[in-house]
């Protein structure tokens, strides 16, 4: 059974491309079809949720490229965890991506949605890999089947962001981190995920942090600085692209990532004996800050809004490397809460931008008045970043405050929370202010937000954020036992 | 009896066919003949490879004289894997020459065309066969002189000084390796490949050996196309009609690149090799350069045919870096690449013939719009060249893989991660390719090119997929083959 429905989560993002695809002549049959495609994935992620733990892990093996390698899928609790917020998010991404490409008049729909099914495919096989060597085949090509939709505007922009975006991604995982996989493989002989890790006693602590950092700087996707470029280069692509592969899909796979490797790779109490752990754990303080600092500063919503997301990448970076069962936990906890929280923000800019036409913070005051839904919805998940109740970042936040302490890192835990006050400073006050301050133009201006897709698709992503909060044990109980 | 037949079979066929064709002097038959030739060979060709895989070697002894004083043809596992790909490359090219003719020929050298390609076929795949030294230059010669032909043949002006352009250096290429031989034959008296193994380990010492080696080598270099050697490379590439850049991307440096494996390790040996000079270190560095300095050719080079000969140029620099590493795992490396290069390139050039079949010209403008119009031509050069640029899903991964893996074997950590830069800059290559195509308006209003042309474009960027992901054939022959090369040597 889990076999089956495993495959059904590769299959189907590739059946509904097709399906698009074939179906480009008519726009609402193939808008019609993604959201099919969408739905039905979200029901096979829910049942295998359902089916999680009773029966016994399975593997299905693609190949055997490398003799004694394979490209294998399998399903753990942190793979689990990622397929249920990617499986839940894509259809309600899909729903938003119909009302925001017609509102806006986008091009090329047919390939938009087709690359976005691919991207989709691709993120899945990373949650499901059963080794190192598959997750770093499909790291690859999520990087490069996000490329036309990062480029989707044709333009010079859109060129440039995509150049800046390939080059990061691109670079950093050549340079960095396949040498690191390769480097394990010569190290430990294999590149299994595996309880307690596959380095235990290969090498000195000095050599595995070397490693350590190759893997780090090499998992571009988390964005620790000065790693990082390729993410506000990315707010170049259609709104719901930053929506659900650049708050979602993508950067959680570069955090994905690094969870895997720290507690499959290097195993939890190899990663507490190697140094260089703790210095990377300082960086991405550093990240954490630096990146709320410049998000602070920027006006464009959605480069703030990505200057948040690498802040928050952050915070999961450092858990993972504080290799305590807590951090770990918090840190696993933060994908599905941030996801949430963050997909809102970015739904939230995109309606801003199309039924508004604006795209600059500072445009923002008043607009409470005429789009009251999208700016509560706002204000919501502006809280979930934060991490305050009533919302899901609330308990990841206080399970890596819990870690930092548990580890005696006093610096990191006054950085974290440093950091959820400057949160309040650069996303608290835009509903703040859109709903207190009446002095810039008023609702006359602007229609007012019609019941279109898009504003269903942002009331269903903040309920989230809020059920989350409510909700938070069958999360929790995933992620509390990663290790095992 | 039959089976040792086959040893010469194939070389005998395209060579006797090929007068033929000027007998028949008819375009539909001659077209016909050598597509039927080709898939014979092909058919041959794999046959051999599986007996070979199974037995052992195929001897044949040309004339009934036995080797050392006859020829012999000896096909082992490294031959009868080079002739495969030799015969698959250009069998997948042939249709290509039929619809291509009418715009890249002029159309007097229809049939010649055919009988050329098929002396040149004949000629590579006798290089591949023969186990006798003097015999392989003959072919080499041969090779050479129906590849300048071939370039000539090319309708723009510059083909001809192109093709003279090589001919000058193949001849001097040729000059030396006959000299070496000539040493070899003086110290030795002989000319048989396993009997010069023998009599060359007494001459360990001997400075005529050393010079010979010196000259063989230098002679194979210049043929690969390795760094410095390579600059007739480019223009022979660019005004070649497409199918005869595309055969020779894909057979004539490889060719070259068996009898460097040959020479070192058959008839030299590594002690040898090894003993007298740094010549490992030496083409280490030299590929490392070609790396480097093909790529960033490539990156500035705004004709895509002369772009992806200086890729070429690199690519070999990352054969030769297999080569030079003597080791098992260095060997397995480069022989997969050989295999999976064959693959890229050849994909690469007849995407290339197809954009030139429709708007007549291939410079980076011309390509502009042309990912909408073109999709499967242009979406085979990209995949093509993410396989070059080793990305994973594609073949070119798995090449890489093994490369950096035996690099970092014997702990050279710099060599490896110049390796992984180099192919970086592959990248960049390739994303101007993307961006030419699809982020401008088309300059040309053209459809997408003929089934003929599309058939072999998808089949070939099928397989570039296809072998990143099972390699039971490519990665399991190249192992097979270095093992026997590493612990018996030949």
């Amino acid at each position: 059974m889990t076999v089956s429905l495993i495959s059904l989560l590769l299959v189907i993002p590739l059946i509904t491309m097709a399906l698009v695809l074939l179906l480009g002549k008519w726009a609402n049959i193939r808008d019609g079809a993604s959201l099919a495609g969408g739905l039905a994935m979200a029901a096979v992620g829910a049942l295998l949720y359902a089916e999680f733990g009773h029966s016994p892990p399975n593997r299905i093996v693609l190949g055997s490229p490398i003799p004694g390698l394979e490209l294998a899928f399998g399903l753990d609790a942190l793979g689990m965890l990622f397929v249920l917020v990617a499986s839940t998010l894509w259809p309600i991404t899909t729903l938003y991506a119909i009302g925001y490409m017609r509102g806006h008049n986008e091009p090329r729909h047919t390939s938009f949605f087709a690359w976005f099914a691919f991207s989709i495919t691709c993120t899945m096989a990373i949650a499901l890999s059963a080794n190192l060597l598959t997750l770093f085949v499909f790291y690859e090509l999520l990087t490069l089947s996000t490329y036309p939709l990062v480029t989707h505007g044709r333009n010079d922009a859109a060129k440039q962001g995509g150049r800046i975006y390939l080059k990061v991604l691109l670079g950093s995982s050549v340079i960095f981190l396949l040498p690191a996989v390769i480097w394990t493989y010569t190290l430990a002989g294999t590149l299994e995920f595996v309880e307690g890790g596959i380095l235990t006693d290969q090498a000195s602590p000095a050599v595995l942090g070397v490693l350590l950092a190759l893997f780090v700087f090499g998992v571009g996707k988390a964005a620790i600085m000065p790693i990082h470029k390729w993410l506000p280069a990315a707010m170049v692509a259609p709104t719901p692209v930053s929506a659900l592969l650049h708050a979602v899909a993508v950067v959680k796979a570069g955090v994905f990532t690094i969870l895997k490797v720290a507690v499959f790779i290097f195993g939890l109490d190899t990663l507490t004996e190697t140094p260089a752990a703790t210095w990377l754990c300082y960086l991405a303080a550093a990240t954490i800050l630096v990146a709320s600092v410049i998000a602070l500063r920027e006006d464009n919503l959605k480069r703030r809004l990505a200057y948040s997301t690498i802040s928050q990448l952050n915070y999961i970076t450092l858990g993972a490397l504080l290799a305590s069962s807590t951090a770990i936990t918090g840190s696993a906890m933060h994908i599905a809460m941030h996801a949430f929280a963050k997909i809102t923000l970015f739904f939230c800019a995109g309606a801003i931008l199309v039924i508004a036409h604006k795209s600059k913070v500072s445009e923002l005051d008043g607009l409470g008045q005429s789009m009251p839904i999208t700016m509560g919805a706002f204000f919501i998940a502006s809280l979930g970043i934060i991490g305050v109740p009533p919302t899901g970042g609330t308990w990841s936040k206080w399970l890596l405050l819990t870690g930092t302490f548990e580890a005696h890192q006093w610096v990191l835990m006054a950085t974290l929370m440093l950091s959820s006050l400057l949160s309040i400073a650069y996303l608290l006050v835009i509903p703040v202010r859109a709903f207190l301050l009446t002095d810039g133009p008023g609702p006359d201006i602007y229609q007012p937000e019609p019941l279109s897709p898009m504003i269903i698709s942002i009331v269903l992503t903040a309920a989230g954020t809020i059920l989350l909060f409510v909700f938070p044990d069958f999360i929790y109980n995933l992620t509390s036992n990663i290790e095992t | 009896m039959t089976i040792n037949n086959l040893a010469i079979l194939h070389v005998i066929l395209p060579l006797l066919a090929a007068p033929i064709l000027l007998l028949v002097n008819r375009e539909r038959v001659a077209f016909w003949i050598t597509m039927a030739v080709s898939v014979a060979v092909l058919i041959f060709v794999s046959l051999l490879l599986i007996e070979v895989r199974a037995n052992g070697p195929i001897y044949y002894f040309l004339g009934g004289w036995n080797p050392p004083l006859g020829i012999e043809y000896r096909i082992d596992l490294l031959s009868a894997f080079m002739l495969l790909i030799v015969a698959t490359v250009a069998t997948v090219t042939l249709p290509y020459a039929a619809v291509n003719q009418t715009t890249e020929l002029e159309s007097d050298a229809y049939v010649k065309f055919y009988v050329v390609w098929l002396i040149s076929f004949g000629a590579l795949l006798g290089l591949a066969s023969s186990g006798d030294i003097f015999n392989i230059f003959v072919f080499l010669e041969i090779s050479a002189l129906s590849s300048y032909i071939l370039i000539a043949m090319g309708r723009d002006k510059r083909a001809l000084l192109a093709s003279f352009q090589y001919l000058v250096v193949g001849t001097i290429g040729a000059t030396f390796f006959l000299i070496g031989i000539g040493l070899l034959y003086a110290q030795t008296g002989t000319l048989n490949l396993l009997d010069l193994s023998n009599r060359v380990e007494e001459l360990k010492d001997s400075p005529t050996a050393i010079t010979a080696f010196c000259f063989l080598a230098a002679g194979i270099l210049l043929k690969l196309a390795a760094f410095p050697l390579h600059g007739w490379i480019p223009n022979a590439y660019a005004y070649a009609p497409s199918s005869v850049s595309a055969l020779f991307a894909g057979t004539a440096t490889k060719i070259a690149l068996y009898l460097l494996i040959r020479i070192i390790h058959t008839v030299f040996g590594i002690e040898f090799a090894l003993g007298i000079l740094p010549f490992d270190e030496l083409i280490i560095l030299l590929g490392l350069c070609g790396v480097f300095a093909g790529s960033i050719k490539a990156i500035f080079e705004d004709n895509l045919k002369r772009m992806f000969a200086y890729s070429s140029v690199a690519q070999v620099g990352y054969l030769m870096i297999g080569v030079g590493l003597l080791s098992a795992s260095g060997l397995t490396a480069t022989l997969v690449h050989v295999f999976n290069h064959a693959l890229m390139k050849s994909a690469v050039f007849l995407a290339l013939g197809a954009v030139i079949y429709r708007t007549g010209l291939v410079s980076i403008k011309d390509i502009a719009g042309l990912g909408t119009r073109m999709p499967l031509t242009m979406a085979t050069i990209v995949i093509a060249g993410f396989s070059l640029i080793g990305l994973p899903a594609t073949s070119g991964f798995i090449s890489k893989w093994y490369l950096v893996t035996s690099v970092l074997e014997q702990d050279r950590w710099i060599l490896a991660a110049l390796i992984l830069a180099g192919s970086l800059l592959a990248a960049i290559y390739v994303f101007r390719i993307i961006e030419a195509a699809w982020f401008n308006p088309p300059r040309h209003e053209v459809r997408e090119a003929p089934l003929p042309l599309l058939v072999p474009l998808c089949l070939l960027a099928f397989a570039n997929i296809y072998f990143g992901f099972d390699t039971r054939f490519s990665v399991g022959v190249s192992t097979a083959i270095s093992q026997l090369v590493f612990l018996e040597p030949l």
